[in-house]
């Protein structure tokens, strides 16, 4: 048996361009998935090791894990399921939460994780994302921004700690800096959408469109058509999404048919 | 190499070297290499490769720097000598890139000069290329398919017939290179699912028939 043969998902390729991301994200608490509305009333979606191995094979470009355990005997299990889950998984996996300093990169990377995320913590001392970028290179740094939008301004505005706190910052200005230091991709949150299944915000993710580095549009994922809109509208270059699919509402797979038939490129 | 004979050697029976002193973490090659039942060495500066046993060089970060490392480490010559004697050579991102004369991106460095041509920057979208693209078989017995891609530079090969796979980033590029027993890959088959992981296997494949 020869696995070339056997392992091919189209054996009529004769385009290329790069395609558009669909990443799960695995919200994961005490090496649980968990995922709930705006952080509250959390619901427990299953084993992580599983359900990566599922979205591999149902298509997934690429996994996140997000640790919301803020303790540091939560992040030991954090690193030893990344492990885990790394032994099996031949698709990129990020992992974001809980990363104040460059020792806990290189100890997820080194667990084997490709990139790690970081949010409250850049924002707090944006001289991590140098040190990240610096030590492990741009490509594994992907600097996570929660926005919300200030209506008076129609601009938005960043949060941390996972949105219960306001900033001054302004995300898009917040944007560019990230990427100066040396951020490789953005990872664009609407906190007016996030868990309210009304579809990516396209206003926000098609204003940071045209940054220099992939914008992967996250917050308020429902069906296959608002996948379609948030790369077509959004010129997003990923899209994240958690709750749709741990609760099988539609796979990976179902999600890409429709964007290739609405002619998305995409890996299927 | 011929293809058929691939079918009767196990890929369990390859022992092979990974050079470990090019930069970037190889831990995922590595699993990728567990699941696939080969069994490899690592080596560097201090343990050389042994040069009788298929060598695998991956590479990530910048042109000059990796070069850098391997002329500090005196892997530079090593991997020429054994390169030019016929043992099966597998570059992986910057790996293909340093098997080249030189890189835009390190002006005035010399690459590793097995293969004619030099590596220049994408020009034209977000640079760098983040994501997986699809890659066109120029070589018959190598699948088209999918692949994880993170590169601001790709190789371009004075002589066109040692291209592997041919992608496009708003222009065509070279995104495998094959060249006797040289093979080398601008993206990465250990993130690159499982038919990445079958583009291994059929390196191993073909580097067990190369060294019966």
């Amino acid at each position: 048996m020869h696995p070339v043969e056997t392992t091919m998902n189209d054996p009529v390729i004769t385009a290329s361009g790069l395609c558009k991301r669909i990443i799960p994200c695995m919200d994961i608490a005490d090496g649980r998935i968990v995922k709930g509305v705006k952080f509250a009333n959390l619901r427990d979606a299953g084993d992580p090791v599983e359900q990566a191995i599922a979205y591999e094979n149902q298509g997934a470009d690429e996994l996140m894990f997000l640790d919301i355990t803020a303790s540091h005997e939560g992040r030991k299990t954090t690193r030893e399921l990344v492990r885990h889950v790394a032994e099996q998984l031949s698709i990129p996996l990020t992992v974001g939460g809980g990363i104040s300093q460059v020792s806990d990169v290189e100890a997820l990377l080194n667990a084997g994780a490709d990139k790690v995320s970081m949010n409250t913590a850049a924002v707090l001392n944006p001289d991590l994302i140098d040190g990240v970028a610096n030590a492990f290179g741009s490509q594994c740094c992907v600097v996570a921004i929660d926005a919300r939008l200030n209506k008076q301004t129609g601009r938005w505005k960043v949060l941390i700690r996972g949105g219960r706190e306001d900033t001054e910052l302004d995300a898009l200005d917040w944007a560019n800096e990230c990427i100066a230091r040396g951020a490789g991709e953005i990872l664009l949150t609407s906190w007016d959408f996030d868990g309210t299944k009304q579809g990516f915000d396209l206003k926000l993710t098609s204003t940071f469109a045209d940054l220099p580095v992939p914008i992967i549009a996250s917050g308020g994922a429902a069906g296959a058509d608002c996948f379609v809109d948030v790369f077509q509208e959004g010129r997003a270059d990923a899209a994240l999404a958690a709750s749709i699919f741990h609760f099988s509402e539609c796979t990976v797979g179902q999600i890409k048919e429709v964007l290739k038939q609405k002619g998305v490129k995409v890996r299927i | 190499m011929k293809q058929l004979e691939a079918k009767t050697m196990p890929t369990e029976n390859i022992s092979i070297e990974v050079i470990d002193a090019a930069g970037g973490n190889i831990g995922s090659l590595c699993r990728a290499l567990d699941r696939l039942g080969a069994s490899y060495t690592l080596v560097n500066g201090e343990s050389l490769p042994t040069g009788t046993k298929p060598l695998i060089l991956p590479g990530v970060g910048n042109f000059g720097a990796v070069m850098k490392r391997l002329r500090d480490t005196k892997l530079d010559r090593r991997i020429v000598d054994i390169a030019s004697s016929g043992v099966p050579l597998l570059g992986i991102c910057v790996g293909l890139q340093v098997l080249f004369d030189g890189s835009e991106e390190s002006p005035g460095i010399n690459g590793l000069g097995l293969l004619e041509g030099t590596v220049i920057k994408f020009t034209e979208g977000k640079v760098p290329q983040i994501g997986w693209n699809s890659v066109i078989s120029q070589t018959p017995g190598w699948q088209s398919g999918f692949v994880y891609f993170v590169n601001s530079y790709f190789a371009s090969p004075k002589q066109p017939d040692v291209v592997l796979y041919q992608s496009e980033y708003f222009k065509p590029f070279c995104a495998a290179v094959k060249k006797g027993n040289i093979t080398a890959f601008q993206f990465h088959p250990e993130k690159s699912g499982q038919f990445g992981i079958g583009l291994l296997k059929h390196w191993l494949d073909d580097a067990a028939l190369c060294k019966e």
